[in-house]
């Protein structure tokens, strides 16, 4: 099966971030990436801009309408993802307790609803 | 029903329980979908209760069941063309239990795994019981709904969501690790113990199957587990209440707090067998919170051979099963047991403080314990105050009556 592993953080921590905090984390998730790659479990995933720089669209009336920020308004925003294949649900939750983002944040663990296309 | 009746049908039950649980649990571990699993055997194990107690118990009563599933999807299947589909899945499914049950000695017991599935952390922890009940044990929506004192549609559809995210979320039907078998058996033996509670707090208890339902499941994981203490703790726990079970209201049904009761109304032969399962544990050298609980129990029902509580002993008890619970609950207990092994004033200078614990505020037992403790301290007040507030927290009849009688001597010694 396919989940999504969603890093939920507070983005103020990540602005104050020193380098070399920063490098840390870059260099633990490299060694998560990687384990992920090397089980064959890697489908997909990446880093997120900052929700300062998201946009929100929806249609009203006809119109679009597009507005600045993200759509939910919370201290911890969605900072990545991993898009990852698991032979079930306990595999899934085990790789989002050892991505990074479990230490600091939040991780949502979601099924893939696979569609036919 | 006479009594010889009740007996066939009682075993009749059993077997027939036995059988539907195992073959749910191992049809739901391929196809990861516990309502179609249910689906597939729910009329077969109707005929089977209704069947067995009159015609005996049939010799393979896991072919039987199979048997009649599948006559009963083939009837489906004719009758209802638009659902061939579904009924032919299942049919498929029914003869793969067929192979089964002709080819191998036995349909493995894959029971465990379904408890753990069903007692899953991601899902909500208030169906993990109700959820049990249905998939081990058979019992209907409108029985579990009934137990827990909610509507059967609402119960209904609480464990139609919880199978659909077994499926869809993947949760698997397997026994962890050893790495990670603790904390899951947590979950799972939460959901037997909120299970025997419920039946347990209800106010016609005798009346009341679900303390014997969380037995039958606290004695089938000591028998799938028999390795893991805290198995045998929960299931020893639970005998050590059951024992209590007629001296627990009196002849007006009228709450009888512990320490009053008559204990030749306790029943012995659970007693020992709870001593029994706890010392079995106590040997495995594996400390945990249902051994304790047990243990605090056994204190208790040494009092049949002695004549007295051993408060020291359930002081030193309560200390260590804070320190594994850090509940406020436990702190209650062990300050009570401080008021009886050492001082009244120690006993309520140990009461947990209501700041640090807000939910004591809506704890009946806490201000009844309070009051209990002041009214000693001659503080009649403040006593008749806290009783005022159990009273009104309380909803059992019987415990409230128990309150009030408490209260009105108090009033009564005021005057």
């Amino acid at each position: 099966m396919q989940y999504m592993l969603m890093i939920y953080g507070d983005e103020s921590g990540m602005v104050n971030m020193t380098k070399k905090d920063g490098e840390q984390m870059s260099a633990a998730y490299a060694v998560y990436t990687e384990a992920l790659q090397k089980a064959g479990a890697m489908v997909g995933g990446d880093r997120l801009h900052s929700s300062a720089d998201a946009s929100t669209v929806r249609i009203n009336a006809g119109k679009t309408k597009v507005l600045n920020g993200p759509y939910a308004e919370s201290k911890e925003q969605l900072a990545g993802y991993y898009l990852i294949e698991a032979k079930d649900l306990d595999e899934a939750i085990a790789w989002a307790a050892k991505c990074p983002g479990a230490q600091t944040g939040v991780m949502e663990v979601r099924p893939v609803w696979k569609m036919v296309m | 029903m006479p009594n010889g009746e009740q007996l066939a049908h009682d075993a009749a039950q059993r077997v027939a329980r036995e059988s539907y649980g195992r073959l749910v649990a191992f049809l739901a571990k391929r196809t990861r979908d516990v309502a179609q699993a249910e689906d597939a055997l729910a009329e077969a194990f109707v005929a089977a209760l209704k069947d067995w107690p009159l015609a005996g118990i049939p010799d393979n009563p896991d072919a039987w069941l199979i048997a009649v599933a599948k006559r009963k999807h083939i009837d489906t299947t004719r009758k209802n063309k638009s659902h061939a589909d579904a009924a032919g899945h299942l049919l498929l499914l029914a003869e793969e239990l067929e192979d089964m049950a002709t080819s191998a000695p036995a349909i493995p017991d894959e029971r465990l795994g379904l408890m753990f599935a069903c007692a899953h952390p991601a899902l909500d922890a208030s169906v993990r019981s109700p959820l049990i009940l249905q998939a081990v044990l058979g019992l209907t929506a409108e029985q579990i709904a009934e137990a827990f004192l909610v509507s059967p549609t609402t119960m209904g559809q609480r464990l139609s969501r919880a199978k659909a995210k077994i499926r869809v979320a993947g949760i698997p039907f397997r026994v962890p690790e050893p790495s990670e078998l603790g904390d899951r058996l947590e979950t799972v033996l939460e959901a037997i113990y909120a299970c025997f509670a419920q039946g347990w707090n209800e106010a016609d208890h005798l009346n009341n199957a679900l303390t014997e339902e969380a037995l039958w499941l606290g004695r089938l994981v000591v028998q799938l587990l028999p390795d893991e203490a805290e198995c045998l703790g929960l299931l020893s726990l639970m005998l050590f209440l059951q024992s209590r079970r007629k001296a627990r209201r009196g002849l007006d049904q009228v709450f009888v707090p512990l320490l009053e009761q008559d204990i030749a109304l306790w029943d012995l032969a659970d007693i020992d067998a709870a001593e029994g399962l706890l010392h079995r544990a106590g040997r495995m050298g594996k400390m945990g919170r249902y051994q304790l609980e047990a243990a605090i129990q056994s204190v208790h029902a040494a009092r049949r051979a002695t004549g007295n509580t051993d408060w020291q002993a359930l002081c030193l008890l309560y200390q260590a099963l804070y320190q594994v619970t850090a509940s406020a609950v436990v702190k209650l207990n062990w300050a009570a047991a401080i008021a009886e092994s050492y001082s009244v004033a120690a006993g309520v200078a140990a009461l947990p403080d209501a700041a640090e614990f807000p939910e004591l505020e809506r704890f009946q037992p806490y201000h009844a314990v309070r009051a209990d403790l002041l009214a000693r301290l001659g503080k009649t007040d403040e006593a008749l105050q806290a009783y005022a507030k159990a009273i009104e927290l309380e909803t059992d009849n019987s415990v409230r009556q128990f309150l009030t009688e408490r209260a009105l001597r108090l009033r009564g010694a005021l005057n």
